[in-house]
């Protein structure tokens, strides 16, 4: 059974570790919010300017001059910090945040992503993706695993224009976490775990990168109630 | 205006000396933090053939938008664009050029263009368009160590100056020095810094001496017009939580 996007944040809040500042782009990265371990203090930076972004606002409380980087209006938790675009992305090219977790077309064995642009279709702008990936200690990626015709999206090589080169840590799709091998061994993955009843044959076929499955390969833990 | 005193009241006085062709920097993420009033001014000004530099081009009928709809903006340069029909149109037609270019790299060009530093290396977009010029030459790479020791690619990009800025601040004093709010900063206290003639926007403007000098963000040296506006501060995503997202 493949993962639903609330089990996919569900897994990659496990990635989070206590203190992180971490940036959640748009789609299955903002659910990773609501899934933060109990107890656990974590800052969010939203790249527009705030330190500590909170939940979405009463009815009572929205601000037009207090929004995220999909620009909903938003709140701050305590301890939050406002700064300009350039001091944000100080702390993002500067690695000061911890963690970024963003979406993308294609991943493949060299760590590029493929997020920004599809050749034919309308360009929108790649935002701050570009500095995210270049900068953050740690990229994960939140993606489905192949296409609706079942055609890999963990590539060899990308095929869509790239965001950044060399910059993916971890890739959680419907099926499977992977984690890119950057010890220089072999380009690619190595498969670290399956969605429940997801079959190492299964995420073997619609992978295209290389990747290094080790004997055993445990099931992922996730929530029943995520489960669909 | 006399001395330090930045204040004007008038629209028209405030865009005086913009012509056509001139490069405009505008405050704003998406339609937070936009100077509104300068904006319709612009608009009802007439300027054309103008290069944009701002981060988002507004929507439909508001923001950049409004310029957009009336063909003044010739080059746009900017990160992100989603939300806007007829820029979509004139995009693809070929009538508005279009320069995409990383947010914080955008920030960067922005901050060192008011600091007199002319270009900087970058590890945003190595390996990437936009490790090109338009024209499709190659920019300048190199490497450097970064914090931790690791050798990593940067790419040369060189900064932004305009002949305006339009910025949107929250609170001045009449000597110009600046408070911005939350996140309606975002673009606009290195745009105040970066054109040679910069119109500053506010909701409030109070005598020099009435702010604490440890309140400001911005230094009133860079402005050089300031106006109180009215400001419609539309919403373009306009969320709740509700009960099941508490």
């Amino acid at each position: 059974m493949t993962l639903t996007r609330d089990q996919i944040a569900h897994r990659i809040a496990q990635e989070l570790t206590d203190g992180m500042s971490v940036n959640l782009g748009i789609g299955i990265p903002t659910l990773v919010a609501n899934h933060v371990p109990t107890g656990m203090q974590v800052m969010l930076q939203s790249e527009n300017g705030i330190w500590g972004m909170g939940e979405f606002p009463s009815d009572a409380d929205v601000d037009p001059d207090l929004i995220n980087a999909g620009k909903q209006t938003v709140t701050t938790v305590a301890g939050a910090a406002f700064f300009s675009s350039s001091d944000s992305f100080a702390m993002i090219r500067g690695g000061h945040v911890d963690l970024t977790v963003l979406g993308a077309f294609e991943v493949d064995e060299a760590g590029n992503i493929a997020s920004w642009m599809v050749p034919g279709k309308l360009v929108k702008g790649m935002g701050g993706a570009m500095d995210l990936v270049a900068s953050a200690q740690r990229i994960i990626v939140a993606m489905q695993h192949a296409n609706k015709a079942g055609q890999s999206k963990i590539l060899k090589q990308c095929t869509l224009p790239l965001t950044g080169v060399g910059c993916v840590t971890k890739v959680v799709t419907d099926l499977a976490l992977l984690e890119r091998i950057t010890d220089g061994s072999v380009p690619g993955y190595r498969l670290l775990e399956r969605a429940p009843g997801v079959s190492v044959e299964e995420i073997l076929a619609k992978t295209e990168a290389h990747l290094v499955v080790p004997t055993t390969v445990p099931e992922m833990k996730v929530p029943q109630a995520l489960v669909c | 205006m006399a001395g330090l005193n930045k204040v004007i009241t008038s629209y028209y006085d405030a865009l005086d000396g913009l012509h056509d062709g001139m490069t405009v920097m505008a405050g704003g993420f998406g339609l937070c933090g936009i100077p509104e009033g300068l904006i319709g001014e612009v608009a009802r000004k007439g300027t054309k053939n103008l290069t944009c530099i701002s981060n988002n081009a507004g929507v439909d009928d508001f923001g950049l938008g409004i310029l957009l709809a009336n063909h003044q903006i010739s080059t746009m340069i900017a990160s992100y664009v989603g939300e806007n029909d007829e820029f979509e149109r004139q995009y693809l037609t070929g009538e508005l050029n279009v320069i995409f270019t990383p947010q914080g790299t955008l920030a960067e060009k922005i901050r060192a263009g008011g600091a007199g530093i002319p270009a900087f290396y970058t590890p945003t977009g190595y390996g990437t368009a936009v490790a090109q010029y338009p024209d499709g030459t190659p920019k300048e790479t190199r490497q450097f160590k970064d914090i931790h020791g690791n050798t990593k690619w940067y790419v040369l990009e060189e900064s932004l100056t305009a002949d305006f800025a339009l910025v949107k601040a929250w609170k001045a004093d009449t000597y110009g020095n600046l408070i911005f709010n939350k996140t309606a900063a975002n673009f606009n206290p290195m745009m105040v810094t970066a054109a040679r003639t910069t119109v500053v926007e506010v909701e409030d403007i109070v005598e020099a001496g009435q702010l604490d000098p440890n309140d400001i963000h911005v230094a009133g040296i860079y402005v050089d017009r300031l106006i109180v506006g009215t400001f419609e501060k539309r919403i373009e995503q306009r969320t709740v939580k509700t009960a099941a997202a508490v």
